[in-house]
């Protein structure tokens, strides 16, 4: 809330007498006009990537109504701007606070954990209140927030009453005192602000956490992989400074961002500065991995067929022997993401195309064209079965429903 | 009533190479540039996408991504004495349309002019004597050498990430380069590409000949390449599908792959397309641009005011504009006054086919792989008694081996029916052929200037080209062929077929599109439009980039230049912005 | 490796179901096909099982000057099948109904003047116009001169009007019979050695004259092995809407028909064994 209302208000209360002012008042928190404060804030914003969610495509910065897709249906993002009927500019610090440490707004009503409450419960009580210093200076919009589609009873938020009790495990972040400072901070950094888990860790029917932490989920259709240890489809076989070099540049010598993942480097890890990375990075290396799987071994038939679409259509960038050109056309052949515990994300990069972030360290673009009219879903299963399991990669095979239910997905999917 | 828009400090006509390179320079040093492009957007994906880009029938035959003549052509004729008629299907050469302009879909072959391309007039009257420059040849002297330009000519290889292999360090002949090229800073940011069957038989009958072969430098990346804008390019795989093709794997140097990614994401710089600039405005005193107007594609017209006008657009579309906005002195070929449309220029080409006894797969091919012999360009040989000026290339270029258009098959060779299904059949992958790339000196009677009959879509009068070969062409071409011919009987063969360049040139067959001057750049405002930074003589705010201000053209492809000469001017526009004013003094 | 007999793509998806073909019947009905393709390199000979495909610009005594044309221009013979079994009077037509046929491109203002050689093409008609008149003036000459029209000619009386069209010695009337003679010689070049996505080329027949393999993108590793043949398959662009393809949809939602090849048939049936442009089988690339 700003000076001016405060002093209307206050005007507003002693020119009415008994008549309660409209808008709410107190005491804004000294420190929150500090341009300080309002940097740290915004250098929090893009750590948590609220922009990304909270905008549009094609929107004002931050209005929201931006869908996230959930198993359950869809969500719309919220206005976050300071306006004061249709954002947040009517709110105090302490209704910011409970947003995002307990997923409740202002009116009481719960949020559904589409908005990572889980994970931004974690954040301290100062970098919240610095977040919503940043975000009273961003412009404001007038834009009413859209209804959730949600079938029923998802669409029942005491529902979440329900689910927060279960899942929600509202404590702010504690340093493990048998770990360096630098690996809590990268463990703040990934189990608040990143919210990593939203995306890379598996969730159940309820959308609740399961399995092991950060070892591979779904994340708007596609499959994010495990970030955790594995050789074959985690980071084992990445150093912390490929680790650091992916999310400041959106590319290194074994993979480059894309789909949904491109987003986030390219709104909000390429502005992370680098001993943060390097926390985040420590952390990350310290993750236990999935208990390696072994999977099936694809037919030599559709391995065959998958050789010749593969040198058709794809050596062209990813070359023989899938060894790409790193930082240019990733490599397929060692590939973590190629080799993921589901086949999602590969089959999704081949029927889209994909782009790669343009950070201000690699502003290229680089971009991999849509095959969705070229390759029929027989075509696209014998392709990425053959990628998952060629060059030595295992990552067993790819059918041909698999596909088809993948492409009638994202064909459906909201914009 | 055409609406007028706020006004840019600069507006550039076309968003090609030098569009791209000036606002990138120019935005760099601060000023709001606003690219005015008359076709589409265009962009790797999804316009030279690797799913549809090898389609030989879409893009070579039907020439789906060049200027279509509907929207825009110009009229031709050999001699003044003829009627001028439309060029009405594409053919001599192929201007090209959307951003990226021509840089799209060049073929990737980058030189340096010679150090004597530079002097040619004062050259080769020291030389040879003035009487050895007949009357009619209005060669001049550029304004600029080759040492204010080199600096210029490395900036654009790096940008581009040329394939090469350096002759001339510093004055040092190398071993493995072009030994007649001139001196350079530095070696090529990336090595030759790798050879093909053809260029390595070429390599070896031309010095078995003796002539002094060596790899040709290619916009086509031999690694991958991190340029200096800190663009990321990738690594040529040798599709075949090149020229007139956009490339599907960011390997070929164009505005898209070099300079874009980074230009556009400027707050100062930004871009309309389907803005055809149809007049550059200027004040009531005809000294001062005022802005151009231009023409969206709902026909709309809109004044688009600005500080500087700077004509990017294809070589003689530059001209056309002047000529319909009324600025400058027309050229009048018989009054020999006037230098808008003065010294246009060309290519003298000819070619050697070569049916090899060993395999080529000539479909294995780039843009720019190619091996070549330069002992006769330019003055890299004595020309006394041969009774011709200049010069060119012999390359063995092995740009792919697309079916319909590529076929490179000997004399005698039936054009149809049995014979030739069987001379296809057997020769298609053993054939080849050599390119003799001549420069083409300008003449009192080959120019530019408008047409009197036909119009365009706009309503202004088309551009008229009057344009033949003269003796001179002529004679050189025939040599170069019968030096080209030498070559290919030392190759082991099955038949050759030598194709020298025969008769008036015509409109008809593809030969380059290597069309030069109408605004040539010099020291002197009688026989040049713009002054060595071509900045206009008579309009201090109005520039012109490209070809159209090359004096006449050397026997090099004219890219390279193009591009040093619009770093070079870039500078002098940053120094004009500083201070606006003629940066020569007359 | 079982040694598989050279089965090639020579067969017609309008004899058996291409869809799932078991390897069973692959190798049971091998004999039959492999005797058809030494024949004329087309399963059941050319014209007779392939499935009319309706014109879009031509009429019939025009297509049947078109094939009748097209076949002394390329024709079939030992070296492998001419234009007609390419389906290039298919292509042509296909082109001629487009924006080709149509001058979509070309600048056709007039006043129209005849000009010097030079100066290119000067005649206010759009290829579709010149194919119109010129195959009607034609068979108009040779019902007068030779009896008959083109069509019903003999092949050696064929090529007698062809190469006087091509030298300039029959009147057209306002079309010089050189200009209509390159046209369709250039366009029959363009069906016989265009994708086969284009409605000629029919199963590769021309490319498979000349040994071109077809669109791939990436030669690095095979440019330096001078003097080897480039053994892959024969490939196409594949697409959405080739012409020769409208006629039925496949399982997949694909077109599929005589001509088609490549993208439109599951992965596993055209991998199988295929012809490579050495004559080899495929496949021999590594797991």
């Amino acid at each position: 809330m700003n000076a001016r209302l405060l002093i209307a208000g206050v005007l507003a209360l002693a020119s009415a007498g008994a008549a309660v002012a409209a808008v709410q008042v107190y005491a804004p928190a000294r420190s929150r006009q500090l341009w300080g404060t309002v940097q740290q804030g915004k250098y929090l914003a893009r750590a948590g990537d609220c922009k990304a969610c909270h905008t549009a495509e094609g929107g004002k910065p931050y209005a929201g109504g931006r869908p996230v897709p959930t198993p359950f249906g869809i969500v719309y993002s919220g206005n976050i701007t300071p306006d004061p009927d249709t954002g947040i500019g009517a709110w105090s610090e302490e209704d910011f606070y409970r947003a995002m440490h307990d997923g409740i707004d202002r009116q009481g009503k719960r949020l559904y954990p589409a908005f990572p409450y889980p994970w931004y419960t974690h954040m301290t009580r100062g970098d919240v209140d610095a977040v919503m210093a940043y975000l009273d200076t961003v412009k404001p919009v007038r834009q009413v927030d859209r209804q959730p589609k949600l079938g029923w009873p998802f669409s029942m938020r005491s529902m979440l009453a329900v689910w927060d009790k279960l899942y929600l495990d509202a404590k702010q972040f504690q340093p493990d005192p048998k770990q360096s400072a630098e690996w809590n901070r990268g463990e703040y950094l990934v189990d608040s602000l990143g919210h990593c888990g939203a995306c890379h860790t598996s969730k159940n029917m309820l959308g609740g956490p399961t399995g092991g932490k950060m070892q591979g989920g779904m994340a708007e259709h596609v499959f994010a992989p495990n970030l955790g240890a594995g050789e074959r489809d985690g980071l084992g076989g990445w150093t912390k400074q490929d680790i650091v070099e992916y999310l400041a540049t959106g590319s290194n010598r074994y993979a480059t961002a894309a789909g949904p993942m491109a987003e986030v480097v390219q709104a909000s890890t390429q502005y992370l500065k680098q001993r943060d990375l390097e926390a985040m990075a420590t952390y990350l290396k310290s993750l236990e991995g999935p208990k390696p799987e072994t999977p099936n071994t694809p037919d030599n038939d559709t391995m065959h067929a998958g050789v010749a679409l593969y040198v058709d259509d794809c050596a062209g960038c990813h070359m023989d022997k899938g060894t790409g050109l790193p930082n240019v056309f990733p490599p397929l052949r060692a590939s973590s993401a190629v080799q993921a515990a589901k086949p999602d994300l590969l089959i999704a990069v081949i029927l889209q195309g994909a782009r790669s972030p343009a950070t201000s360290a690699k502003p290229s673009g680089i971009t991999m064209p849509a095959f969705n009219a070229k390759l029929d879903d027989a075509e696209v299963a014998a392709l990425t079965t053959y990628i998952r399991n060629a060059w030595g990669n295992r990552g067993g095979g790819v059918s041909k429903g698999d596909v088809a239910k993948l492409r009638s997905t994202l064909a459906s999917a909201p914009r | 009533m055409a609406r007028k828009l706020p006004e840019v400090d600069v507006v550039l006509v076309g968003f090609g190479w030098t569009a791209s390179i000036i606002a990138q320079e120019l935005t760099e040093a601060g000023a709001n540039v606003l690219a005015l492009e008359r076709g589409e957007w265009r962009d790797t994906v999804p316009d030279f996408s690797v799913t549809h880009i090898q389609d030989e029938l879409r893009y070579a035959v039907r020439k789906e991504i060049f200027e279509q003549t509907r929207r825009e052509t110009m009229t031709f004729r050999n001699k003044s004495d003829q009627l001028a008629l439309p060029m009405r299907e594409l053919g001599s050469f192929l201007p090209a349309s959307g951003v990226g302009g021509a840089g799209v879909h060049w073929n990737g072959q980058n030189w340096r002019f010679l150090p004597t391309d530079f002097m040619l007039r004062s050259h080769n009257e020291q030389h040879y004597g003035k009487k050895a420059i007949p009357d009619d040849m209005t060669i001049q002297d550029w304004g600029v050498t080759y040492e204010q330009l080199e600096p210029y000519y490395d900036k654009f290889e790096y940008l581009c990430g040329i394939s090469g292999k350096a002759g001339n360090l510093g004055g040092k002949i190398q071993a493995g380069g072009n030994p007649f090229e001139g001196p350079r800073r530095r070696e090529y940011p990336l090595p030759p590409l790798k050879r093909c069957a053809a260029t390595v038989l070429f390599d070896k009958a031309a010095r078995e000949v003796g002539f002094h072969p060596f790899p040709a430098p290619a916009a086509n990346t031999s690694k991958p390449y991190r340029n200096t804008l800190g663009v990321q390019m990738g690594q040529c795989t040798y599709c075949g599908y090149c020229e007139w093709f956009g490339c599907a794997n960011y390997s070929k140097a164009s505005p898209q792959t070099t300079i874009l990614p980074v230009l556009l994401k400027k707050d100062n710089f930004s871009f309309r397309t389907h803005s055809s600039v149809i007049r550059i405005l200027t004040d009531s005193d005809g000294k001062r641009a005022t802005g151009v107007v231009y023409v969206d594609q709902n026909d709309r017209e809109y004044i688009q005011p600005a500080q500087m006008v700077v004509l990017c657009a294809f070589a003689h579309h530059n001209v056309h504009l002047l000529l319909v906005s009324k600025i400058g002195v027309p050229y009048d070929p018989q009054a020999g006054t006037g230098v808008v449309g003065r010294n246009y220029a060309y290519q003298v080409s000819s070619s050697v086919n070569v049916t090899c006894k060993e395999r080529l797969n000539p479909f294995m091919g780039a843009g720019a792989l190619g091996q070549v012999v330069d002992d006769f360009n330019g003055d890299n040989f004595d020309h006394t008694g041969k009774g011709f000026l200049g010069g060119g290339y012999i390359a063995l270029w092995n740009t792919g081996g697309r079916p319909i258009l590529q076929e490179y098959l000997p004399k005698g060779t039936p054009k149809w029916g049995a014979g030739w299904k069987k001379a296809l059949h057997e020769d298609y992958l053993y054939s080849t052929h050599m390119q003799c790339h001549g420069g083409v000196m300008s003449y009192r009677d080959n120019y530019l200037d408008l047409d009197p009959t036909y119009k365009d879509n706009y309503g202004n009068p088309l551009l008229r080209l009057t344009f033949d070969f003269h003796g001179n062409e002529k004679a050189m071409s025939k040599f170069l062929t019968d030096r080209a011919t030498e070559i290919a009987n030392a190759i082991p063969n099955r038949g050759i077929n030598a194709k020298p360049r025969e008769g008036d040139y015509s409109i008809v067959p593809y030969q380059t599109t290597h069309n030069t001057g109408g605004a040539a750049m010099g020291t002197d405002p009688r026989t040049s439009f713009v002054n060595p930074y071509l900045q206009s003589w008579d309009v201090p705010n109005l520039w012109v980039m490209g070809s159209t201000v090359f004096p006449q053209n050397a026997g090099y492809n004219p890219t390279g230049t193009v591009g040093a000469l619009a770093f070079w001017a870039a500078d002098a526009m940053k120094r004009y912005i500083r201070n606006p004013q003629p940066l020569v003094q007359t | 490796m079982e040694q598989r007999e050279n089965i090639g793509l020579d067969r017609s998806c309008a004899t058996e179901r291409c869809d799932s073909p078991s390897r069973r019947t692959f190798l049971l009905g091998s004999a039959i096909f492999i005797s058809s393709s030494l024949l004329l390199g087309g399963c059941g000979g050319g014209n007779s099982t392939r499935e009319p495909v309706a014109l879009r610009f031509l009429e019939s005594d025009e297509r049947n000057f078109i094939r009748a044309a097209i076949d002394r221009l390329i024709p079939k013979d030992g070296l492998g099948p001419g234009a007609v079994d390419a389906g290039v009077d298919v292509f042509i037509d296909s082109q001629l109904a487009g924006p080709f046929g149509q001058a979509a491109g070309i600048y056709m203002s007039g006043p129209f003047r005849l000009g010097a050689k030079e100066q290119g093409y000067q005649l206010p008609f759009t290829p579709a116009q010149v194919y119109r008149l010129g195959i009607r003036r034609v068979d108009e000459h040779c019902r007068k001169t030779l009896g008959n029209v083109f069509a019903q000619l003999k092949p050696d009386q064929q090529d007698s009007i062809l190469h006087e069209l091509e030298d300039g010695k029959i009147d057209l009337g306002e079309i010089p019979s050189p200009n209509f003679f390159n046209l369709l010689l250039q366009n029959t070049k363009e069906g016989f050695l265009a994708d086969p996505i284009y409605g000629g080329n029919r199963e590769f027949a021309g490319w498979k004259l000349i040994g071109y393999p077809g669109p791939r993108y990436n030669y690095t590793d095979h440019i330096e092995q001078y003097g080897k043949p480039y053994d892959a398959p024969f490939v196409s662009l594949g697409g959405e809407q080739p012409v020769t393809c409208r006629l039925s949809d496949s399982p997949t939602g694909r077109f599929r028909g005589p001509g088609c090849e490549y993208a439109q048939m599951p992965a596993k049936v055209h991998y199988d064994a295929l012809t490579t442009t050495t004559g080899k089988v495929w496949p021999a690339g590594n797991l």
